[in-house]
């Protein structure tokens, strides 16, 4: 009995705490707001202990001082969970190289884009071999599965020799014991990892995109006026040339130029 | 959701998984029943390696060992069946499924053992049969009708660890499912009950025949 009793008042206690991780989710409380950025990627938004560096997180902490939301407090956004974390409230909107794309506007609404991307090769420093896109027949290549870029280049390959993870860091490690010949997605995460310390001199960017991916702010559907602001503020971040900075800052180690048409021109709110 | 199903091959997916779960059950009750006998022969030292591989692999996350067949196995040691990458994961997949399952088949099966009196097995042996004969003639015959029903579960589990293949990029339903979620977020719950219902349908026929076969195939004692 008295054995009962106690894992009722475990699971009281345990139900308790869990409902209590689970609230808070209005940004409106008290003088933090709830921003989602990736926790992985190197170079754009990357959880090193209690810090967070990365041109995306730049960005956030950036977008929350100009419109005075209060102290930024980082939540990790999966790719597969960033519309629910906006839907739901969550965040109060997500940088996390998050492409613009119609089903994804189904679901929410893009300020921006604030950068334009491309997917591309990372290689071995010494790999003189792949040039581009059109010289991977024979090659191998690696990917994260569930990825536009996986899926994109076995669209562009057709019967590519795909080797696919659950995260890049598992493809870069088999990149550098030669088990693959490349690793393709956006050139701003390869970037990242090329200029990541442990893999400095190593590897090396193609720098030929075979794609194109605007990166914008996600937020909630429909809150234009919100949009707006994201836009606006935007705009003065590539004016005053904080944008600059952050991209040299961020991915310059890795000596990479921002491609063709970058800064863009935000869209306008709908 | 037709469009769904024109533009990813759900179906050819879902027949990996089922691929992965038959070969893997195959493999893992092989393996299963190898530890079993190990680990009820009147061999000490058997019996020790048995237990040890049991506790060992029952109590490694599955993620754990799918991923180490790959990072392992194949970019460290260099150990390929073939140069194509995709084919040459889902072998090590149903390596590492297997060896993983099969500490579950071998409890199941010890268990199926327990069923039998003891009282068979001295009668066994007293007539003279060795222990080989007295395990496959009276032993294991009553220990697998024993074992059905624990061995329906762990298949049912085994289907769904199946979709752990994920990690090292075998392309079953789980990983089609990420993908699908990554280019179609406006049907989001689609593809979710899609998915769901597809598993359900590949595991409630197990249960329901497992639990007939349990009954009928029991030994009255």
């Amino acid at each position: 009995m008295k054995f009962g009793r106690t894992i009722v008042a475990a699971i009281a206690v345990g139900t308790a705490l869990g409902l209590s991780g689970c609230g808070g989710g209005g940004s409106a409380a008290g003088s933090t707001v709830k921003i989602g950025i990736k926790f992985d990627q190197p170079g754009l938004g990357l959880k090193s202990g209690a810090d967070y560096t990365g041109m995306d997180v730049d960005l956030a902490k950036y977008l929350a001082k100009e419109l005075s939301l209060g102290t930024p407090e980082f939540v990790e956004a999966v790719s597969a969970q960033r519309e629910t974390l906006i839907q739901t409230d969550q965040v109060k909107f997500i940088v996390g190289t998050y492409s613009i794309t119609d089903a994804r506007k189904e679901k929410v609404s893009f300020a921006g884009p604030y950068f334009i991307a491309g997917q591309d090769l990372l290689v071995r420093a010494d790999d003189m071999s792949i040039t581009g896109v059109e010289s991977l027949a024979g090659k191998k290549l690696c990917s994260v599965k569930g990825s536009t870029s996986a899926a994109n280049v076995q669209k562009l390959v057709p019967g590519v020799n795909l080797q696919e993870y659950g995260t890049y860091t598992l493809c870069v490690d088999a990149l550098k014991a030669k088990n693959v010949d490349a690793l393709t997605t956006d050139d701003t995460i390869l970037a990242g990892y090329a200029a990541q310390e442990a893999n400095k001199g190593q590897l090396k960017v193609v720098g030929k995109t075979f794609s194109k991916e605007n990166y914008g702010v996600g937020l909630k559907k429909g809150d234009t006026a919100f949009c707006q602001k994201v836009t606006d503020a935007l705009n003065k971040y590539f004016s005053s040339g904080e944008w600059l900075k952050a991209v040299e800052k961020n991915l310059g180690p890795a000596g990479y130029k921002p491609g063709a048409g970058n800064p863009p021109t935000p869209a306008p709110c709908s | 959701m037709g469009e769904l199903f024109a533009t990813y091959n759900i179906l050819g997916a879902f027949g990996l998984t089922i691929l992965l779960t038959v070969s893997s059950a195959v493999g893992s009750l092989v393996i299963g029943t190898v530890v079993a006998i190990m680990r009820v022969s009147p061999v000490r030292f058997l019996n020790r390696v048995g237990a040890f591989y049991v506790n060992v692999v029952r109590n490694t996350p599955l993620t754990l060992i799918i991923v180490f067949c790959n990072i392992g196995f194949i970019v460290n040691l260099g150990m390929s069946f073939t140069d194509n990458i995709a084919r040459n994961n889902i072998i090590w997949a149903i390596i590492g499924l297997s060896f993983y399952h099969a500490a579950f088949v071998c409890e199941a099966l010890r268990s199926g053992v327990n069923t039998v009196p003891a009282g068979q097995a001295e009668a066994a042996r007293s007539i003279g049969l060795t222990f080989g004969q007295s395990l496959t003639e009276v032993l294991l015959p009553q220990a697998f009708r024993g074992a059905i029903t624990p061995l329906g579960n762990t298949l049912i589990a085994l289907t769904k660890n199946t979709t752990v293949a994920t990690a090292i990029g075998v392309a079953e339903i789980s990983g089609l499912m990420k993908e699908m979620m990554e280019f179609r977020p406006d049907v989001i719950v689609v593809i979710f009950l899609i998915v769901a219902l597809g598993f359900v349908i590949l595991t409630l026929p197990i249960g329901l025949v497992t639990t007939h076969l349990s009954s009928k195939l029991a030994v009255k004692r």
